[in-house]
């Protein structure tokens, strides 16, 4: 039996939304039954193969972010906004209220304690974006699965509809935005 | 709940019929009065009993059904010879006034779908990062989102730039959250007699200000126990140095759904009362 891929990719978030899927535990077992990692946090694999379902953790906050988020979606059938963050930008998007440059010289410039500085320009960096962005935004996006961190009772609700093919829906207890 | 087929005998009952359950209402009432009292859920945010109907938020639309044929037609319309209903328009609840016989469409997958959409519209006009926010599981908008199933935003978000006025002692005013939905506004005039709110300017640049000589929080009469500070359905409006005492998890929302609760109830009954 072929298993399902499943790739997953944490930009502008904190991977809280990871550490709640893991929060599965041994249901991790009756899912990687059925289904695989391909690029994923868990295997380092460093680029997206052809994938059934790729879950997206982070809003948008750079160019790099951009790139890894097209890469998905050309990839992945089914797109998933994971969490706050990928859904409406989530707590990175509170920068929003400052001009980029007000928020780079706060924090290089003038943050306490700060030695020697300088806004970090090294040519490696990606750049960032004017805004912290939903990814909705920039991509198209199949589902969302709220949470800031969704639960890993919403993960496993969610892998399993999604594995036996049926309309995934949340049950009103399971939905929460924080 | 009373079996009607004729919009006449209920009239006499002065009765109103929401998804088909008859209710009786008070003369001068609203629909949504009438139905909140009978223990039926509209979605609403502007709306609160015993402060003035508002119409802004448009999340109680219901519609308003005219059976003109169906009139003294109950065994016709049983045998499915003539059609159940003909037209309906849509009114807000919050200030139409119930009258005998009406018969209203309220929980329906049309009008909760539109519902939503309004929903959306607030959360993506307005800074509602749920994770960050003191008010979170206690947030009528949040609530509502939930009762209506919201999963997303949906519209590309304004992200707008709003003030922030923590200049008073023990009151906040976070604008980023506001809805302008007009309740401190009211709550400030006919509750507290203060007249301490306002709304100025129009569209998106629309924004909740406060009567004092610097517009500022600090130089207005408000106190911590005014019902404008507790009638706040989002975290708009915050009571300083009480952050998190509940933790997230346990709060008004986390443990009950939005139709049960009045939002008067999730006021603490030692707060906002004078």
């Amino acid at each position: 039996m072929t298993r399902i891929r499943i790739a997953t990719t944490s930009l502008a978030g904190c991977f809280g939304c990871h550490m709640s899927l893991l929060d599965m535990d041994e249901r991790l077992v009756s899912i990687l039954e059925k289904a695989e990692f391909d690029r994923s946090p868990f295997t380092d694999i460093k680029h997206c193969g052809s994938c059934d379902i790729g879950l997206v953790e982070g809003g948008i906050c750079n160019e790099e972010n951009v790139h890894v988020l097209r890469e998905f979606r050309k990839n992945c059938k089914i797109l998933i906004a994971v969490g706050a963050c990928a859904i409406n930008g989530g707590v990175p998007a509170l920068r929003n209220s400052f001009q980029l440059r007000a928020c780079l010289e706060e924090v290089y410039l003038h943050g306490e304690g700060v030695e020697n500085p300088q806004i970090p320009n090294d040519a490696e960096l990606p750049l960032l974006l004017d805004k912290v962005y939903p990814i909705h935004e920039v991509v198209q996006v199949d589902f969302y699965l709220p949470g800031c961190p969704p639960s890993a009772d919403q993960f496993f609700r969610m892998f399993n509809d999604l594995i036996s093919g049926n309309e995934f829906s949340l049950p009103r207890k399971l939905l929460h935005f924080d | 709940m009373m079996k009607t087929d004729n919009r006449q005998d209920q009239a006499a009952r002065n009765t109103i019929t929401i998804d088909g359950q008859e209710i009786p209402f008070q003369h001068g009432q609203t629909i949504i009065d009438a139905a909140l009292e009978a223990g039926i859920y509209i979605p609403h945010l502007c709306h609160r009993s015993g402060l003035s109907p508002h119409g802004s938020c448009r999340l109680c639309m219901v519609d308003i059904v005219d059976r003109k044929e169906t009139l003294g037609d109950s065994d016709r319309r049983r045998e499915g010879k003539i059609q159940e209903e003909t037209r309906s328009r849509s009114v807000a609840a919050c200030t139409m006034p119930a009258t005998a016989g009406q018969w209203i469409r309220n929980n329906t997958p049309e009008l909760n779908e539109a519902r939503k959409v309004i929903t959306q519209m607030l959360f993506t006009e307005g800074n509602h990062i749920c994770p960050s926010c003191e008010h979170s599981g206690n947030c009528t908008l949040q609530a509502v989102a939930y009762y209506l199933g919201m999963l997303d935003g949906h519209f590309p978000p304004f992200f707008p730039r709003r003030d922030l006025d923590a200049s008073h002692p023990t009151v906040m005013l976070d604008r980023d959250r506001c809805i302008l939905c007009e309740l401190c506004v009211r709550a400030s005039r006919e509750a507290d007699g203060k007249n301490m709110f306002a709304i100025a300017g129009r569209g998106t640049r629309a924004r909740l200000i406060v009567n004092s000589a610097s517009g500022m929080l600090a130089d207005s009469d408000i106190e911590m126990h005014d019902l404008a500070v507790h009638v706040c359905p989002v975290g708009a409006i915050l009571i300083k140095e009480q952050g998190y005492r509940v933790p997230i998890g346990q709060r008004t929302f986390d443990l009950h759904q939005v139709e049960e609760i009045d939002l008067g109830k999730t006021i603490p009954p030692e707060m906002g009362q004078k």
